[in-house]
């Protein structure tokens, strides 16, 4: 049986149809920041910035964006009624504090126990960044990882133990992959959905890790 | 009476020495206080002032501003969560030749770490960083952790600032300072972790001007202001799309 995967729009529409109206979310920088576009009009849903802002809104029209205002990509941005500024502390104390729902992250591997590799590749001459991504890793009510499930080597980036450093250990709660939906359980990988024409057996096969239903 | 506005931003900037650690406030472009790094500058040339540790949360965008300041060769070290960006040509090469130190902190990690300098504590417990590379000092020994109810955090030390430089939006002649927008960041928390924090502003105001319930930094964490003329924030740090 053939099946196509996810484009990334619906990718980013399969993970804004799980966030309830009144979640407080943060989206990383890099594919999460899409999820934005397909949030459902008229739901109110706040989205956080690290750099200090709550009730972030769309892109600015060109003549109008204002680079005192910005989100983690560093990219103006709007502010929305209802909206707030602060300084870190109070941010990353949101963060880490466990005062938001949701963080939607990408990822370059997530382990069956839900470890999270997603801010160095390791490499000897890369120059390591990592903001806020161990913050938020490790400090939302729910880290959901959004991603393609293989690399381009079709290597499944779901794996028994990330290879590539750390961000945080054991905090990922669901993985949202351009093949399908997985939870992470105490007892391993479940199964949410898949796309059309991929079965539970083939999909384990490709991730080469059990899968439950 | 008091009056913490300075003539000028080198004024503002007198006395500082050999080995300094200076913050600098801003994320991205947001937040930095071009005009008092420009004049950071202009007072290192020609000084003995050397060995800096440069605390920000990026390492600098283009070839002006933080990127023109590493460019002296005056920092020895940066500490930063965030290095790597679009424009950040300056300090990837000085680092790939080795010639500046980084201390690498995750984003909150850092915020906390200067606050506590600020608040008077003497280290905290973060849950952030946890089993992580980063949960390691610079010569690769693994940092205190501790299990506290059943939650395993690392043990992390404040950074104390000698001198703050920060951007702010009004100021008056008592310290105390407002903010525009997300520019805010790490401006109020390096103020309370420097002897000397100095803000540019771009209004000074009287005395009772600023609403009390809207103060950000009271005045007793500022130390100069120096008003300079207002300029919009150029952005950068990203991929400008190709025109």
């Amino acid at each position: 049986m053939t099946y196509t995967r996810k484009t990334k729009d619906q990718l980013a529409a399969r993970v804004a149809q799980d966030i309830p109206e009144g979640a407080y979310v943060n989206l990383g920088i890099g594919m999460p920041t899409q999820v934005a576009n397909h949030l459902p009009a008229g739901l109110e849903i706040i989205l956080h910035s690290e750099n200090g802002l709550l009730g972030m809104g769309p892109a600015p029209a060109p003549q109008d964006e204002d680079f005192d205002l910005i989100n983690a990509g560093k990219q103006p941005v709007t502010l929305l009624a209802g909206g707030a500024y602060f300084h870190h502390n109070d941010s990353f104390a949101m963060m880490r504090g466990g005062h938001l729902d949701i963080c939607v992250l990408g990822a370059f591997q997530v382990s069956e126990k839900g470890d999270l590799a997603n801010w160095h590749t390791g490499e000897a001459d890369a120059i390591p960044a990592v903001g806020g991504a161990m913050d938020l890793a490790i400090g939302a009510k729910q880290t959901w990882v959004m991603m393609d499930l293989l690399t381009k080597q079709g290597q499944s980036k779901v794996v028994r133990e990330c290879t590539y450093p750390l961000t945080g250990l054991a905090c990922v709660k669901r993985i949202y992959t351009d093949l399908a939906t997985l939870e992470v359980t105490p007892q391993g990988l479940r199964l949410i959905d898949a796309v059309e024409g991929l079965s539970r057996e083939a999909l384990a096969q490709l991730v080469g890790l059990s899968i439950q239903a | 009476m008091i009056n913490k506005q300075a003539a000028s931003v080198t004024q503002a900037l007198e006395g500082l020495t050999d080995g300094a650690t200076i913050m600098v406030g801003g994320f991205g472009t947001a937040g930095i206080p071009n005009e008092l790094v420009d004049g950071l500058i202009e007072v290192l040339d020609g000084s003995d002032v050397r060995h800096l540790t440069l605390v920000n949360n990026n390492a600098g965008n283009g070839d002006t501003g933080l990127a023109a300041l590493l460019k002296t060769g005056r920092v020895q070290k940066i500490i930063c969560s965030f290095p790597r960006q679009a424009d950040s040509h300056v300090f990837d090469s000085l680092y790939r030749d080795k010639k500046i130190e980084l201390e690498l902190v995750p984003q909150g990690n850092l915020s906390e770490r200067i606050r506590a300098a600020g608040a008077g504590i003497g280290a905290f417990f973060t849950p952030t960083g946890f089993g992580t590379e980063l949960a390691k000092h610079l010569d690769g020994s693994p940092k205190e952790t501790r299990d506290i109810n059943g939650r395993q955090y690392v043990l992390e030390y404040p950074i104390h600032g000698d001198v703050a430089l920060i951007k702010a939006e009004r100021g008056d002649r008592w310290g105390n300072l407002t903010y525009r927008k997300t520019a805010r960041n790490f401006g109020p928390v390096m103020a309370m972790a420097a002897k000397r924090t100095i803000a540019s502003v771009y209004e000074v105001v009287p005395l009772g001007a600023l609403d009390p319930e809207a103060i950000v930094t009271p005045g007793i964490f500022v130390h100069r202001i120096v008003q300079v003329p207002r300029t919009a924030t150029v952005g950068g740090g990203f991929k400008k799309a190709s025109s």
